[in-house]
């Protein structure tokens, strides 16, 4: 009787495991994550006007063919670009040929919102590797940003934030990251 | 001589009881039910994702419609080389398929929620910029502009 019992139990088990197999073999683990953007819609000749940006608000992050890195003008190492990035955001010596800063009332408050905008620009024969190593340090330097703000203002890191002030920071520290229309430059 | 031998001569062992087992089965077989999802469709790209530390994690992931680009994998590249496709749903499509596709999971999607698709580039790391951009122009072109390059975490922070 209780030998019998053992074996119904072990089939359980054997039944289990063949059940386990299946889900093993038939799914995946769900790791959906990555960079989120936003796309530029089509622009129309009215808006085309609207987007003239002054000369000084604009850094033009360019990758060529050869994954090099071009800020500003110069030539760059993708582990210098971060620091570069914060400081055109923030200006602090209020320089005339970085981005000029505009007083935004925000949730009652008033913060002084930079007017910079990040142009990344890519060639046809650049790595996506490249292209998301530059994307990531770009997104890297706006979170650092937003974290430093939400230091003064609200003492506490960004992430632990209340939705409310989370959206007060976005609002605070932009990120205005342009994909520019690709550019045939690289000789075929 | 031998401790061991004595004692196990003594005293008999008692035999490990199963029973416990299939509960055990049973509680990693929910844990797999709960944390995993179908596949949906079969890889015919390798796509070995960039590594990006800045990652957020999608939110609605019903809401999203991927796009694969890769080289083929080894059976598909008699037939079609080894040069980036493009891969949506179950097979190999083009640049100019890709509107047919989004008004397809436009569809798919109740009308509130439309504006809330978030299309997922699945972009093998090698690819080049090329085929990227194209796709890209694509989507501004239907008005699909939420898009997410999909990355993962490194693995050692």
């Amino acid at each position: 009787m209780a030998r019998r019992k053992f074996e119904a139990i072990g089939s359980t088990a054997d039944i289990a495991f063949l059940l386990l197999c299946y889900f093993l073999m038939t799914t995946t683990m769900g790791d959906q994550s990555g960079l989120q953007r936003r796309l530029p819609p089509i622009p129309d000749a009215q808006q085309a006007q609207d987007q003239k940006v002054n000369r000084r608000n604009i850094i033009i992050v360019r990758i060529n063919s050869a994954d090099k890195l071009f800020a500003g003008s110069e030539a760059m190492d993708i582990s210098f670009l971060k620091e570069k990035i914060k400081e055109f955001l923030t200006n602090p010596t209020n320089n005339p040929n970085l981005p000029e800063k505009e007083a935004k009332e925000i949730g009652g408050k008033t913060y002084m919102v930079s007017k910079g905008v990040i142009s990344l620009q890519n060639d046809r024969g650049t790595s996506y590797q490249a292209y998301i190593a530059v994307q990531n340090e770009l997104v890297k330097a706006v979170n650092e940003l937003r974290d430093e703000f939400a230091r003064a203002n609200f003492g506490k890191k960004f992430s632990k934030l209340s939705e409310d002030e989370q959206d007060i920071v976005k609002k605070a520290v932009p990120q205005n990251i342009s994909e520019a229309e690709p550019k045939d430059t690289g000789k075929k | 001589m031998s401790k061991f031998g004595s004692s196990s001569n003594k005293k008999e062992v008692p035999q490990a009881s199963s029973n416990s087992l299939s509960d055990i089965v049973f509680m990693l077989l929910f844990f797999f039910m709960v944390t995993t999802q179908m596949r949906e469709t079969e890889q015919k790209v390798k796509v070995t994702m960039p590594v990006a530390s800045e990652v957020a994690k999608l939110e609605r992931k019903d809401l999203s419609a991927s796009i694969n680009i890769g080289s083929p994998t080894l059976q598909y590249q008699a037939m079609y080389g080894t040069d980036a496709r493009i891969q949506l749903n179950d097979s190999f499509k083009t640049v100019a398929d890709i509107r047919d596709f989004i008004a397809a999971e436009r569809d798919a999607m109740s009308e509130a929620e439309r504006s809330l698709m978030t299309v997922n580039l699945r972009v093998d790391q090698d690819v080049r910029m090329g085929i990227v951009s194209d796709v890209k122009q694509e989507l501004r072109r239907c008005s699909a502009l939420k898009i997410m390059y999909a990355a993962r975490k490194p693995a050692a922070d």
